[in-house]
């Protein structure tokens, strides 16, 4: 198929979201296949949803009933107490507040560092896959298996390098150091998605006397979202969910949410309270599971768009 | 300002370069002179040559782990690619209630493993979990205890990890399935092509790049396991399911044993070089049609 | 009490207040009972006019916020007190040095309140440089009193005696031990069975003095034995489980005993019951008296208000109030010896008394299981061969071997 052609189908929303092999399975003696495909999408669906049922019922028990019954029952009782003490109450420390207000800590670090690990990454991606030069490809893969270096050996060498820089323990340190290890993604995906877009349209605009930025902001920018999406959605998970270097790279007054629910859940010689515990992991989780219900389906079509190249 | 226009596009890359330069293979390099150190509660930096390579091999416990990271990453890898592949073929073929499977099969990676992993130890575990369910519901024989068995425990590891990342690969490759051009599958349909066939010889085969994408992403994890081991089996039973990110985690920073932990990291680094080289290898090299 | 208190009011009052004491204190008791136990302390440091910054990271027993101790002090930004305890005090002073806190140790007589054995852990090179804030003791163990009368069981005091209740109970259809299996939970059954069998020589031979001729000898032969013969007490589901679990399980009569340390009291007061009502405590089979100690250390800094931070800290941390309120939270005893235990349950009051005497005859014991023995290399090396057994079909004497060559490579 020609470059083109891929560029109009990108752009057609309707492409990208229709199932086009649903005719196939027309006709009657595929009746019965159909109940077998929906029984098996819902038996998956319940392996899937199965620790979270068990998140869920265990966040609404009381604690009596956790240590007296089963695990994995049903609550007799419902209580929405232990909701309650997670978001406001619990200790995470000698602060007794809760995970709310590490809330904004995280919101603190993970928007400046999605929003600049994504521009960084699209401009990357941009000259990767439209101002080829010698040496580009090699520079790219070395990018690429920067993704791959275990976070545990960067600890105490970046530990060093934000001393230095005066940013240890800082919400500014965490968003360095997640921009630096986020770029190697972002990079990979805009520049999978520039790819497919025919270089005789960059060659065009130069001709028209467009310079670098301006083909970026007029081309490249306006067909960019599904792959922003992609990109704001990876970086948002990893960042959001992170805890190594949350913990390594915070300060008192900086730690992010995932340390304080680590924080509210660890307990090495106390009695845990294995409600509060669950209910701290769902409302920790919330901003990411929000992000995947509401964006989810700009996701796949991000990816659609992004990771087949013509 | 002639050569400034030529040379937007390498100053753009610059502080990426920079960056890379020094926090991944910079990085790398004092990670490997560490390896070579007596390194103890805290960096030193006076070399003392290979010993501690030496102390990695003779470590018992190092080669359950590198054993582990194969069968577990193996395993994970292609139980995800298949079972995402399937998900997703069988999400295509208009079914109703799509978009709420989809959420359901993609949520898992949206949650955090600290506590994730809680509640897989309680579903995995026999006297707790699915085999006493199931046992209450008059199935006396049935058994699922591969949690406390020292060598069926990595495969928990294997079932939990499948769980939180299938969903994403679903994604992935759902994407590439709709983005396939529907004329020639039409096409094909006209000719009274089988739809198995049409799968298997028509579409997945354009899917090629997907497949190395969600390599990529899954190798990722797999590597960068580690959550999860520490959530689920706390490496056990025994040392059962170590993996090397657990083994040098458990070097650097809750035994003081610094120089070993760089040793089994660069290790692990060569393990990963050998893998992902030919992949970019395969990846980057130049294609016909650009 | 009072006069206590009015006393250390009035050395407070007499201390020159120029700066303002300011302390961040990196520790990893954030939840439940143990975060109250050091918002006491907290609390009293804002009362005498200090400011607090609390830096909690809790996990892995200490792990994670040993992580995050090491990112810190690379950076150059190290806290002001950090929980640390054991050799790993000793560890960090000769890599980073710690800040020297005889002063208060001496204007306070810490050497003369505290055993002599849990001084020395708090010395580098002879100079105070933490200050210890309870004392755990490891070698518990802990029964169900309805089960053992009705099998007419009383706590065992050997391990032949145990092994024979154990069989009697795993007879009539009891688990006779809840156990969690954890890499730590097996190392503390160990270090009791070595205390048990070999006695407290032998223990400090074996895993304080790291004796190769101990490690292998036929004793260690005998305790692999023993933890062979206790696996087959454990029921079929203890891979994994936390302790807390398996204290559930002693008090809701699905097993009959639990060995662990005296945290585990803290289950069973937090459910309603009573020590000697509903569950017995004993010390585990033979003699000797396990401990695990918890302390703060000091890094040298810069700045007054830190300097005097620390001071106030270490002062307040060996004050007798707080270490009563404190250890009556957190289930443990004071680390000082004269603080009256009037209020403690019956359970620590035992423990009190086995501290002095096992003082007084050398049977006060560092526990390695928890960190007090050895540092980190050989302690987590002995670790890995005892749960690989215990987890395994492997053989005593290989066991033994594996022990000895391990403990050879972490050096």
């Amino acid at each position: 198929m020609t470059s083109k052609t891929v560029l109009t189908k990108r752009l057609s929303r309707d492409a990208l979201t229709t199932p086009h092999t649903g005719s196939v399975a027309k006709g009657r003696r595929n009746t019965l296949l159909r109940w077998g495909l929906y029984a098996i999408l819902i038996l998956f669906a319940l392996f899937y949803l199965m620790p979270l049922f068990v998140m869920l019922t265990t966040s609404l028990k009381s604690l009596e009933e956790i240590r007296t019954g089963s695990l994995l029952a049903l609550p007799r009782d419902i209580t929405f107490a232990p909701w309650a003490e997670a978001w406001s109450t619990a200790c995470a420390g000698t602060q007794c507040e809760g995970l709310r207000p590490f809330f904004w800590n995280s919101v603190l670090m993970a928007v400046p560092a999605v929003a600049i690990s994504t521009v960084i990454g699209a401009l990357n991606g941009y000259v990767f896959a439209q101002w080829r030069f010698p040496g580009a490809n090699l520079f790219f893969a070395a990018i690429l298996f920067g993704c791959f270096i275990p976070f545990q050996v960067v600890l105490l060498p970046m530990a060093q390098m934000l001393g230095l820089m005066g940013l240890a323990g800082t919400i500014p340190g965490l968003i360095f150091v997640h921009v630096i290890y986020g770029i190697g993604f972002t990079t990979l995906f805009f520049r999978n998605y520039y790819v497919t877009i025919p270089q005789e349209l960059v060659r065009a605009a130069k001709v028209d006397g467009a310079g670098f930025f301006r083909i970026f902001w007029s081309i490249f920018l306006p067909i960019s979202l599904p792959i922003i999406t992609v990109s704001v959605i990876w970086q948002f998970t990893q960042i959001w969910n992170d805890f190594l270097f949350g913990v390594s790279f915070s300060g008192a007054g900086s730690q992010p949410v995932t340390v304080a629910l680590n924080n509210i859940v660890n307990s090495t010689t106390g009695v845990k309270a294995y409600n509060v515990d669950m209910a701290s992991a769902i409302i920790a989780a919330l901003p990411t599971l929000l992000v995947y219900v509401v964006a989810g389906k700009y996701f796949i079509r991000g990816l659609t768009a992004g990771s087949v190249k013509g | 300002m002639e050569w400034l226009e030529r040379n937007v596009p390498k100053l753009v890359l610059a502080p990426s370069f920079v960056a890379i330069l020094i926090f991944v293979y910079g990085f790398i390099g004092w990670t490997a002179w560490i390896s070579l150190t007596k390194s103890r509660l805290m960096p030193k930096y006076d070399l003392d040559g290979f010993g501690q390579y030496g102390r990695l091999f003779s470590a018992p416990r190092w080669d359950v782990a590198m054993n582990n990271l194969f069968i577990f990453g193996g395993l994970f890898i292609v139980i995800s690619m298949v079972l995402g592949l399937m998900l997703a073929i069988f999400l295509d073929q208009k079914i109703r209630a799509e978009g709420v499977l989809r959420t359901i099969y993609l949520y898992p990676m949206a949650l955090s493993l600290i506590v994730t992993g809680t509640a897989w130890k309680w579903i995995l575990n026999p006297g707790l979990g699915i085999q006493q369910a199931i046992r209450g519901w008059g199935f006396e024989s049935f058994t699922f205890d591969w949690l406390i068995r020292p060598e069926m425990a990595i495969y928990t590891i294997v079932l939990a990890a499948v769980w939180q990342a299938s969903g994403f690969v679903m994604a992935l490759f759902l994407a590439g399935l709709r983005s396939v051009d529907t004329e020639i599958i039409r096409a094909a349909q006209v000719d009274g092509i089988p739809t198995h066939r049409i799968y298997s010889a028509i579409i997945i085969p354009t899917m090629a790049p997907i497949f190395l994408s969600a390599f990529i992403v899954l190798a990722h994890l797999a590597i960068k396991a580690f959550d999860l081991v520490i959530a689920l089996t706390g490496g056990g039973p025994g040392y059962a399911t170590d993996l090397p990110a657990t083994y040098m985690y458990a070097m650097a920073f809750s035994r003081g044993d610094l120089g070993q932990a760089a040793a089994s990291a660069m290790i692990m680094m060569l393990v990963i070089f050998a893998i992902v080289v030919p992949y970019l290898y395969s990846e980057l090299r130049p294609r016909r049609d650009q | 009490m009072k006069s206590v208190l009015a006393a250390s009011t009035a050395v407070m009052l007499a201390a020159p207040a120029m700066a303002e004491p300011t302390a961040e204190v990196l520790h990893w008791w954030t939840s439940g009972s143990e975060a109250q136990s050091i918002a006491v302390l907290q609390e009293q440091f804002k009362a005498e006019g200090g400011t607090w910054t609390d830096m909690p990271v809790a996990g892995g027993g200490g792990d994670a916020a040993m992580t995050a101790l090491r990112a810190r002090v690379l950076a150059g930004n190290a806290p002001t007190a950090v929980q640390l305890k054991g050799p790993a005090i000793q560890e960090w002073y000769e890599e980073t040095g710690l800040a020297d806190i005889a002063s208060v140790a001496e204007a306070n007589n810490w050497a003369e309140v505290l055993p002599e054995r849990i001084a020395d852990h708090m010395k580098c090179e002879g100079q105070w440089c933490a200050a210890p804030v309870n004392v755990h003791r490891v070698n518990w163990i802990w029964g169900n009193k309805q089960i053992l009368d009705e099998h007419g069981i009383a706590m065992p005091t050997t391990w032949e005696e145990f092994n024979a209740a154990a069989e009697k109970l795993q007879a009539a259809g009891v688990t006779p031990l809840a156990h969690g299996g954890q890499n730590w939970q097996d190392a503390t059954i160990f270090e009791t069975v070595v205390l048990g069998l070999g006695g407290p020589e032998f223990y400090q031979k074996a895993l304080v003095d790291l004796d190769p001729e101990a490690l292998t000898s036929d004793t260690m032969v005998q305790v692999f034995d023993q933890m062979r013969t206790i696996r087959g007490f454990v029921d079929d589901n203890f891979s994994g489980r936390d302790w807390n679990l398996a204290t559930a399980m002693v008090m809701n009569g699905e097993a009959a005993f639990q060995i662990m340390g005296d945290w585990a009291k803290g289950e069973f007061l937090a459910a309603g019951q009573e020590p000697g009502v509903d569950f017995v405590c004993a010390p585990t089979p033979g003699e000797g008296f396990l401990y695990n100690v918890d302390s703060f250390a000091f890094f040298e800094l810069d700045g007054e208000e830190k300097q005097q931070g620390q001071e106030l800290l270490a002062k307040l941390i060996m004050g007798p109030e707080f270490q009563k309120t404190f250890n009556l939270n957190k289930g443990s005893i004071p680390a000082r010896n004269d603080v009256p235990l009037d209020e403690f349950d019956d359970c620590a009051k035992q423990s009190a008394e086995a501290m002095a005497s096992g003082s007084e005859d050398g049977s006060l014991l560092p526990s390695y299981a928890h960190g007090m023995a050895l540092r980190g290399a050989p302690a987590g090396a002995i670790t890995d061969v005892v749960t690989q057994h215990f987890n395994s079909d492997m053989s005593s004497e290989d066991a033994v071997q594996q022990l000895a060559d391990a403990v050879a490579n972490a050096m």
